[in-house]
């Protein structure tokens, strides 16, 4: 089997058997990238060099038998993480000369682990966007039917794994932008409990709701990185330190008696006919397998979309207002003033999307208006993170569609902010409750991939993982590549 | 001005906001150092540079001193309090927001006593005291057609000391201002250097009509620097608003900021320019949590405050209220004291010796020579040895201060400078008796004069023999002497 089509795990294996050495591997997947790149604009950034000697430490590193799980395995961070030396622009004009001096926690992590670098992805412009048009270096292909969007925000990370430019690659969630992508391009996806990755390092778009997470083939996949990624890290105070699992080793975990809650909220109007019976199918097929299913309800979900667009914005008005001009990123030609300055640095720099968001954000946090918006906001916030925790009372794990559609084409939803906001009717509400959720392919519609989304209990990875395991050791959705890219 | 008298049937009322610089050694949300007068930008890391991706992490020293101010105003230590941000937007603010608190503060409802001026105590209320990142500098001076950020002072923490309204003049603000000053430097929270900026004062001065009940407009006088400045920045506003109001018109609230050069205070921004802070909860920061047992951990810790160090030394020591208020204003001065005392053998009989001379000639000699007490030429031992001297009356008190001054000039110990100098007191009643002798003999008319009766000149008596004896004779002996020998009148 050719070596783009392996799986993470699979690649390891042939890496630790030294079928192939870790140069050889680089050399192989820079080629694809080279080829390929240009029609699907994933990544904005390759850093060939950088592979090439990333991979001879690795092969070093494997020869002086001190090789790790991962040592050698080539991976792709979104632009939104720092990396020391190497440009990190958002996906916006205003980071477009930003050089970070030092790397985020995960970058930090994934390179101790001994993976090779290959370059920096795509994504909507500071994560904000459900279709990767945000961008300021260009919409992003969907090597599915490159008329259509490969969703977002990690727009570039899913298309770049699921053209198999690289095996895996980081991403970052705050709506469901790891998710909704990996659902749209074919692949798994997993965004982890708030605070099990740290935030060190990744440019913020919503504080509260930002959580960096992996984009590759399979769960297993998931499992090994995840693994590399997470764990307490006192740069970021809101990360938690709770002991990290041995992901891989909990994949094993027996599907049978899994109590698995399918949310009513989750199948109403709104939902596709033919995605919704895929999801269906492949919960039917959990059941086979011997989970058991259950209806649950979590009534206040519907309002989880009015309620992201509240706190999102809200925080993200004020995590941007370090973009002035003053110290880094974009500034504007001969300012006249320091009034000047701010507004034609800032105005030039960020996009459409960005700036609706720092309004709105602005606005809801206003005087006389942060009762009504931000302050209700939190609130239901607070009823929807209780709605979830009475429904894993009951149940161990919940299920139901990641989109509620298939990719849509580009440029069909991009006048139009609400359509656009309600492809994360589903993802949202973990990121309000900061649950961990994993995206998994479960089929297509008109040659389109479907994904299936489960959503676990705080720190639950290791469930969701393992039910997501078991899942594809049941089905190939996952192992299909689309044919251009096989 | 004519300070503090208010005039007819005004009332002043003035509430302070104090921002404490907290005497951590790294800064509040970051690990860079909070040393003052670095080259520019030298101290600043990624996190206070704001820059993209670095998040917060809150000084564990800067709670601890938080919660020590807390227990030492007997305010209440929130178990929980949240950080916020103040978002606006300035060059020397990297991120476009302050982390701070807002509504829910870490300290809240302590109170202070005053001393007033006609010797009663009025209890000042502490609204409440939080913590917060200080922003950095902009700098104008020899920039052409520029101005500079440093950003060395970007996240140096805070606590800003809110107090109620409780206040009623400009003494009254000053004596508040300065106790909490005395407070800050005993609990070693704040080294309260004004210039340098650690210890700065904004006051909301109003005024009403004695009798009313509800309060007047305020306006907020910002940063002033010096105990001084803070009184006359108030004494002008508070008659700049009566000006206003007799004159019919209204008082419009708004920041201003005092002029020392001019002596004025000038408005700054008006209400209606005034930002829009949009605070919310710092989605960076978790609620801080403090748990009983750090607040008994931390109250472990309090020194002796000047209240109750006050008190002691008044009723141990037997010194005066203002003494001892005068005494415990500082806690090296109240330490020098006390170690002098101890020198002495107790307090029992040197507490007033001691008082008098480290509030006089030692404060004094001090403050000409600008130099801390650690590095004052008469250490409390020797100082202690020259009140030993007068105490038993080697040297009388107008002697010890010549003494002492030599002491200062070559920080040498007393008996070596009344040996060398031949200072000694003259107890010998022979040798007493002859000097007066000589006086009288060469004084026939002024002798004849006390005879008959013009006892004043007795103090013509004892200023000729003290002179006849460089001024070494004892004085109780002389007077003695001298009644005897003088004989009438």
């Amino acid at each position: 089997m050719s070596l783009h089509r392996r799986s993470v795990a699979e690649l390891a294996a042939g890496l630790a058997a030294k079928e192939f050495s870790a140069v050889e591997l680089a050399r192989h997947f820079l080629a694809r990238i080279a080829t390929s790149n240009p029609a699907l604009n994933a990544f904005l950034t390759v850093t060939a060099e950088r592979a090439l000697a990333d991979a001879a430490r690795a092969d070093a590193t494997r020869a002086a038998g001190k090789a790790g799980p991962l040592t050698g395995v080539p991976i792709a961070h979104k632009d939104i993480f720092c990396t020391d030396g190497i440009k990190t622009s958002c996906g916006s004009k205003m980071l477009d000369n930003f050089v970070a001096p030092y790397d985020a926690t995960v970058v930090e992590r994934l390179a101790a682990a001994g993976t090779v670098l290959l370059g920096k992805t795509n994504m909507d412009e500071f994560a904000m966007g459900s279709s990767n048009e945000t961008s300021y270096f260009g919409p992003v292909r969907n090597p599915w039917d490159l008329a259509k969007v490969p969703g977002g925000s990690s727009g570039g990370s899913a298309a770049a794994v699921a053209a198999r430019l690289v095996p895996a690659a980081t991403g970052t969630d705050t709506g469901g932008s790891i998710r909704q992508p990996a659902a749209l391009v074919g692949i798994s996806g997993i965004k982890p409990t708030y605070g099990r990755v740290s935030r060190y390092g990744m440019v913020a778009f919503a504080s509260s709701l930002d959580q960096g997470g992996i984009l590759a083939p399979s769960a297993e996949d998931c499992a090994l990185l995840l693994g590399a990624i997470a764990g307490f890290d006192p740069r970021d105070s809101t990360s938690v330190d709770v002991p990290v699992p041995d992901y891989v080793a909990e994949l094993q975990a027996p599907l049978k008696g899994l109590r698995i809650g399918v949310l009513k909220e989750f199948f109403a109007a709104g939902l596709d006919g033919p995605t919704g019976a895929l999801v269906e199918a492949s919960i039917a097929q959990l059941r086979e397998l011997g989970a058991q299913i259950v209806d649950v309800s979590c009534p206040n979900l519907p309002l989880s979309v009015p309620t992201y667009y509240v706190v999102a914005p809200a925080e993200c008005s004020s995590n941007l207002s370090r973009f002035d001009g003053v110290r880094f990123g974009h500034r504007c030609q001969s300012p006249r003033d320091l009034m000047d300055l701010y507004k034609r640095s800032r105005g030039e720099g960020f996009g459409a999307e960005v700036k609706r968001r720092i309004m709105t954000g602005t606005y809801v946090l206003s005087a006389g208006y942060y009762d009504a918006y931000y302050l209700k906001a939190q609130k239901v916030r607070s009823l929807i993170t209780a709605d979830f925790k009475r429904a894993f009372e009951a149940v161990d794990v919940l299920a139901g569609p990641t989109s509620p559609t298939p990719a849509f084409d580009i440029g069909a939803k991009v006048d139009d902010p609400i359509t656009m906001y309600l492809n994360d009717i589903y993802t949202i509400g973990a990121n309000l409750a900061g649950l961990p959720a994993i995206s998994v392919p479960c089929g297509f519609v008109g040659g389109l991939p479907v994904g299936l989304q489960l959503i676990g209990p705080h720190f639950g990875e290791s469930r969701l993982l393992a039910a997501a395991h078991a899942y594809q050791r049941a089905s190939d959705f996952h192992r299909r590549v689309p044919a251009a890219y096989a | 001005m004519n300070q503090d008298t208010v005039r007819d049937g005004w009332e002043v009322v003035i509430g302070l906001e104090i921002h404490a610089q907290l005497a951590t050694r790294s800064k509040i949300f970051s690990a860079s150092p909070t040393a003052y007068g670095a080259a520019p930008n030298t101290q600043a890391s990624l996190v206070d540079l704001g820059y993209p991706g670095t998040l917060p992490v809150l000084n564990g020293d800067a709670v601890r001193m938080a919660v020590k101010f807390g227990l030492a105003t007997g305010a209440t230590i929130a178990a929980r309090s949240i950080f916020a941000r103040k978002n606006y937007f300035y060059p020397d603010l990297p991120k476009g927001y302050q982390i701070s608190q807002y509504e829910r503060p870490v300290v809240e409802d302590g109170s202070l006593e005053i001393l007033l001026e006609n010797g009663t105590k009025k209890t000042i209320g502490i609204t409440r005291a939080h913590l917060e990142e200080d922003a950095g500098k902009s700098l104008h001076e020899g920039l052409a057609n520029a101005s500079g950020i440093d950003l060395n002072r970007a996240g140096t923490p805070l606590l800003e000391i809110v107090s109620e309204p409780d206040l009623r003049s400009a003494k009254e603000a000053i004596a508040y201002l300065k106790k909490v000053h005395t407070l800050v430097r005993y609990l070693e929270i704040c080294d309260g250097n004004m210039q340098e900026g650690s210890f700065r004062c904004d006051a909301n001065v109003s005024v009403r009509r004695f009798g009313k009940t509800e309060f007047g407009t305020r306006c907020e006088i910002k940063n002033v620097n010096s105990f001084r400045f803070v009184e006359k920045a108030i004494n002008y506003e508070v008659e700049r608003q009566i000006d206003v109001l007799e004159g019919g018109g209204s008082i419009v609230q708004e920041t201003r900021l005092y002029d020392s050069a001019k002596d004025e205070t000038r408005p700054m921004r008006s209400k209606e320019e005034a930002n829009d802070y949009r605070y919310f909860p710092d989605p960076d920061l978790l609620p801080l949590e403090i748990a009983p047992a750090f607040v008994e951990q931390v109250r472990a810790t309090l020194p002796e405050l000047p209240d109750e160090k006050a008190a002691r030394f008044s009723l141990h020591h037997g010194l005066s209220p203002y003494d001892a208020g005068v005494l415990t204003s500082s806690r090296e001065l109240a330490d020098f004291y006390e170690a002098v005392v101890r020198e002495l053998g107790g307090a029992a009989a040197s507490a007033k010796l001691a008082a008098n001379w480290v509030m006089g000639d030692f404060s004094a000699f001090l403050n000409r020579d600008g130099l801390e007490f650690g590095a004052a030429r008469v250490p409390a031992a020797a100082l202690a040895g020259l009140l030993r001297r007068i105490q038993d009356e080697t040297i009388s008190g107008k002697i010890a201060k010549e003494v002492f001054e030599l002491m200062w000039a070559d920080a040498a110990e007393a008996d070596a400078v009344i040996e060398a100098k031949g200072l000694k007191q003259i107890t010998d009643t022979s040798a007493i008796e002859t000097a007066i002798a000589a006086v009288m003999a060469a004084n026939p008319k002024q002798l004849a004069e006390y005879r008959s009766g013009k006892d004043k000149l007795f103090g013509f008596f004892v200023g000729q023999t003290m002179k006849a004896t460089q001024g070494k004779a004892n004085p109780a002996q002389l007077n003695e002497l001298l009644k005897k020998l003088l004989g009438g009148p």
